[in-house]
């Protein structure tokens, strides 16, 4: 939707980020603005649930289960950025 | 905590210890508190249900808290929140966040007006113990009282 989740995952991936020391320019998108500008974007943070609707694009699809644990974000991003 | 959050959940918005068998039952109620606190009409409960159906279980965005909301339209009034917590936790269909016990209805104006409250918000449910307080608070002061 654009105000919730997306928000939710932009905020903390950008404190993660942040603390990895990465430059990163952080969107947050519901699935058709995803969909329709998300094409250059490298990696593309979302929740499991939403996956199946961003497959196809070319960036990295990372779920996050838990969008409040920053531990589990940072964990899955290094992997997403080997 | 935070007074902006004080600030969202208006009088009304908050809905302690609510018996519910069905998501949609926490919807409704997410969706009242929001019209209650004057943040909302009636249509955008409609509209929160409508993206649920569409969308599917991603608003259980952590384990036992779902986060229910639509798009910023003509049914949203001012920004705000709710905040319901359940009785019994009840199944949404999330595979990784299931039950939930504690629905956030958020109503925003635009896409970017509401980025403190995220913020906010984000902050207060990263939490396990605030988390776990809301959830055996049995009145709205207590809850209030922690927010400011």
């Amino acid at each position: 939707m654009g105000i919730g989740t997306s928000v939710l995952l932009k905020m903390n991936a950008e404190k993660v980020l942040e603390a990895m020391g990465i430059q990163a320019e952080v969107v947050a998108a519901d699935i058709t603005k995803a969909k329709r500008d998300g094409e250059g974007a490298d990696i593309i943070l979302t929740t499991p649930e939403l996956v199946v609707l961003l497959e196809g694009m070319p960036g990295k699809i990372v779920p996050i289960e838990h969008v409040f644990d920053l531990t589990e974000i940072r964990q899955k991003l290094s992997a997403a950025l080997l | 905590m935070s007074s902006v959050l004080e600030q969202a959940l208006g009088q009304g918005s908050i809905k302690l210890q609510q018996s519910c068998v069905s998501w949609r039952e926490t919807f409704e109620l997410a969706g009242l508190g929001l019209v209650e606190s004057s943040r909302t009409t009636s249509a955008y409960t409609n509209e929160m249900i409508q993206a649920f159906e569409e969308l599917g279980p991603y608003m259980v965005i952590a384990p036992g808290i779902a986060l229910a909301h639509g798009r910023p339209s003509e049914s949203v009034l001012a920004t705000g929140l709710s905040l319901v917590t359940l009785s019994t936790p009840v199944v949404f269909g999330s595979t990784a966040n299931d039950p939930v016990s504690l629905v956030i209805g958020l109503a925003a104006v635009d896409h970017d007006s509401h980025i403190d409250l995220m913020a906010a918000l984000s902050e207060l449910l990263m939490s396990e113990d605030t988390v776990n307080f809301l959830l055996k608070a049995t009145n709205e002061s207590q809850v209030r009282s922690y927010l400011i």
